[in-house]
């Protein structure tokens, strides 16, 4: 009976306290917010400094995220949106849904960072990953690669985040040469999937001899699974770059745990969990430096990328030249 | 049936609610991308493409399934073998599987590296090329090939015993009874058959690209998904969807003007015997090779999963469970509107065609539209994500309705036709009716329809994708979450865990509409 009484009390008392518990809630995409994503660990972890009950919500991927704040616009219930990467941020600027994040940190990224409105929380290049024991003859670069007999996959930019890289990568290292690149790659393209994770499972069962996925993949293979046989290709003409990026949302109505959260994802514990997490480099190193096994990777000659305002109106035009030499 | 007077009976109220529903389910989110687009929508010479190559590869993948279906079926339909019951339910099984998981099983067999390959090259052949048009129809026929044979099955199982029984006493021949008997109930058969697989493959999408090797298999839903994804241009995402519909919605109407309700006439629904015993071999051989066209790719998704099934973390376990509550909902959803549509569709006099027609173009509805479209309604009412269950199994009860029509239309035609001027003259009506009647010669497409319906609810990835609860994942968004986590071989389990959880509630629901076939 006492303990009943006990029970009752204390689920009072606890009802309280989650009624009074202020809510930071996180839009993201999907793969973070999964059990194997860093969304668990960095939950517990933010909720042990901010007396508060983080939310994430998880929404497709990255394109998929940012459709979803445009469709909710300016009534959206997010405080912060995390997981956009460079190719959306400029899409992202102009809904106006966004304001400065106020975080000064020296970032590690391969670039300069000059735009205060999105805070980078983790980067990686794009790559093709191949298995050692299967090629011999690597390919340096795109020349190389589509003169060899090597089979590809790849992901359709119109559906796909690392898709729309690649297609970004072959615009950026050859600019109006593209096409001539992309008709060269034609015959080494078996197929172009939907998403990463039919490629990747396509390359993984034998199906293609290297798949376009990042220069960190290798990493996962090493750490989790003790295997030391995928490598990713470095490529002469450099590495497109994808860093991924948070921004605090403009109406939010958690303005404080927003700003707070914002500096978390800067801080040592936010950027320790992105390595062996999201299998990405985290945009601040952590003072205990990268994990075991992140030095095996190549690391590119040369980052590539565009500025902001150029990614919409390359995109199209490489979406077009992409879609002319492949569907001959 | 003509000379009967049309009566408004509560049933036939419930049958308009549930077809004003599906209209509102499909129209009303086009309305709302339409009302949020930011600029006026317009299609390109790009989407003319994507309607021509959707269209080829649907003709042709419908076309291929229900030729190859009928000869299957008739030798299912003439044979007793040991094994039959088992082969019937794993025909299920094809259909069911998410598409990543059936196309890297199909891979494991007709892919450059597959068994089929290197079978070639022990005889000194280069390995097939699987990618391309033809890439395309063999995954659709592997899907569809299997639920063709069961639409068409059905077909012959519903040709009463007597039939043959008079047919054999008349000295018929298998050709005889072909023309006499069968071919009657496949021109009855065939054009709804064709239609439901025309309507799935239209709005195919990742299979479309992953064996069509390349953008030239661009479909109409790659081009919503463009559209959406790549440009936010709403406006033109809703406009791509009601060409996916209007597409739709004309292949179902030509296919039910096309089809001829056939009269069979009413039997003891004793079980069929044969006697016009044809070659014996050819049944065999093509049910051998039927057979293992769909077993073997399932055998290798069974290989590469089954070691990782118990080791599977409890949120796989959880989220199978919460799928299995989806698939109920969605199978009761999806059987109820089924046969309020069918029993509206076989009393209305007029405008049947488009009651049917509205029940089966929920098929070419745009999963990503609809998310989008009910997306934008719900959010100023309620959040969207509360809701994500309910509204995946309303959905997933819609998409599933068309099969539910295709058993039970003909079903229920068949028995008014036989039964309903007797019932009629015996003043039998409502629940009596249906108790006495309806329900003993519909429990078969019954269960069939709502063990689809639960399975298929089981492996659909939904349109919860643009609002889905992290903590409230789905079996097939979990599985898909292991995969983008690098975790192929534990998603391979999940896979094998999602498809032995489809096939045994297609089995369960199935085998109870079927509990006195085989007395």
């Amino acid at each position: 009976m006492k303990t009943s009484i006990f029970a009752a009390g204390f689920c009072a008392i606890a009802t309280m306290t989650i009624a009074e518990t202020p809510v930071l809630t996180v839009y993201t995409y999907d793969s973070f917010v999964s059990d194997w994503g860093p969304g668990p660990a960095v939950e517990k972890a933010f909720e042990e400094v901010c007396g508060c009950d983080l939310k994430f919500v998880g929404a497709g991927d990255g394109a998929a995220l940012l459709a979803r704040v445009r469709l909710e616009g300016e009534h959206t219930k997010a405080d912060v949106v995390l997981g956009l990467d460079t190719n959306l941020t400029h899409a992202a600027y102009k809904t106006d849904l966004f304001e400065p994040h106020g975080v000064t940190v020296d970032f590690d990224l391969p670039v300069e960072w000059g735009d205060d409105l999105f805070l980078p929380y983790d980067w990686g290049y794009f790559a093709f990953v191949y298995k050692r024991d299967a090629i011999t003859d690597v390919p340096a670069n795109f020349k190389e690669l589509a003169a060899s007999d090597l089979k590809i996959v790849i992901q359709d930019p119109r559906s796909s985040t690392p898709g729309l890289g690649l297609l970004m990568w072959v615009k950026a290292a050859y600019g109006d040469d593209a096409p001539t690149i992309w008709d060269g790659l034609s015959d080494n393209i078996i197929t172009v999937t939907k998403g990463w994770s039919e490629a990747y499972g396509m390359f993984l069962e034998g199906e293609a001899d290297m798949v376009l996925s990042y220069t960190t993949s290798p990493a996962y293979h090493l750490i989790a699974e003790q295997d030391a046989g995928k490598a990713a290709a470095p490529f002469e003409e450099g590495h497109y770059l994808q860093i991924e990026v948070a921004g605090k949302v403009a109406l939010t109505d958690q303005p404080e745990l927003a700003d707070q959260f914002m500096a978390f994802v800067a801080s040592d514990a936010f950027q320790s969990i992105i390595p062996t997490t999201n299998w990405m480099y985290p945009a601040k190193l952590p003072k205990d430096g990268l994990p075991e096994g992140f030095e095996t990777l190549i690391t590119p000659s040369k980052p590539l990328s565009f500025d902001q305002e150029k990614v919409t109106e390359n995109r199209s035009k490489a979406l077009a030249e992409w879609l002319t030499a492949l569907s001959k | 049936m003509a000379d009967r007077t049309f009566k408004i009976t509560p049933l036939i109220w419930a049958g308009f609610g549930a077809i004003l529903f599906l209209l509102a389910l499909i129209i009303l989110p086009l309305m709302a991308l339409l009302w949020r687009a930011e600029t006026p929508a317009a299609l390109g010479a790009a989407d003319l493409a994507a309607v021509r190559f959707t269209l080829l590869q649907a003709t042709l993948s419908a076309g291929i399934s229900v030729a190859l279906a009928v000869p299957v079926a008739r030798a299912l339909a003439r044979r007793r073998f040991f094994g039959r019951g088992l082969l019937i339910t794993l025909l299920g099984a094809p259909f069911i599987l998410p598409v990543i998981v059936a196309v890297l099983g199909l891979l494991a067999v007709f892919g450059r590296g597959g068994i089929f390959s290197e079978m070639l090259g022990w005889i000194g052949l280069p390995p097939v090329h699987i990618y391309g048009l033809h890439g395309v129809v063999l995954a659709h026929v592997f899907f569809n090939l299997p639920l063709a044979t069961r639409l068409i099955l059905h077909g012959w199982l519903s040709i009463p015993a007597e039939r043959f029984r008079l047919a054999a006493s008349l000295g018929f021949g298998p050709r005889d009874v072909a023309r006499v008997l069968e071919w009657p109930m496949l021109r009855s058969i065939l054009p709804g058959a064709f239609m439901v697989i025309f309507l799935i493959c239209m709005t195919s999408f990742a299979v479309a690209l992953a064996l069509g090797g390349g953008p030239k298999a661009t479909t109409v839903e790659l081009a919503i998904y463009q559209a959406f994804r790549f440009d936010f241009d709403l406006g033109r995402a809703a406009l791509l969807a009601g060409v996916q519909f209007a597409m739709g919605a004309v292949a179902a109407g030509v296919m039910l003007w096309v089809s001829v309700p056939h009269a069979m006439g009413a039997g003891l629904d004793r079980t069929v015997e044969r006697w016009d015993d044809a070659a014996g071999w050819l049944d065999a051989l093509l049910l051998v090779v039927a057979a293992l066209f769909l077993i073997v790719p399932l055998g290798m998704i069974l290989i590469d999963g089954l070691p990782y099934v118990l080791s599977l973390p409890t949120s796989v376990y959880t989220a199978a469970g919460r799928s299995l509550v989806v698939a109920l909902m969605s199978m009761a959803l999806s059987t109820g509107l089924g046969l309020l549509l069918a029993l509206l569709v076989v009393r209305l006099q007029r405008g049947a065609v488009l009651v049917e027609t509205i029940g089966y173009v929920t098929l070419a509805a745009s999963p990503l539209v609809i998310g989008a479209g009910l997306f934008i309604l719900l959010f100023p009412v309620v959040d969207p994500v509360a809701l994500a269950l309910p509204i995946t199994a309303l959905v997933n009860a819609a998409m599933s309705l068309p099969f539910a029509l295709r058993a039970l239309v003909p079903a229920v035609r068949e028995v008014e036709g036989t039964y309903g001027r007797l019932a009629d003259s015996l003043a039998m009506n409502g629940w009596v009716r249906m108790k006495l009647v309806l329900w003993p010669r519909l429990r078969r497409p019954l269960g069939f329809s709502a063990g689809l319906a639960a399975a298929l609810s089981m492996g659909d990835l939904g349109v919860i994708a643009l609002f889905s609860d992290p903590d409230r994942a789905t079996l097939p968004l979990q599985m898909y979450r292991l995969m983008s986590a690098y975790r192929m071989d534990q998603a391979a389990g999940a896979a094998v865990l999602l498809l032995g959880m489809s096939l045994f509630l297609f089995w369960i629901f199935d085998r109870g509409g079927r509990a006195d076939a085989d007395v």
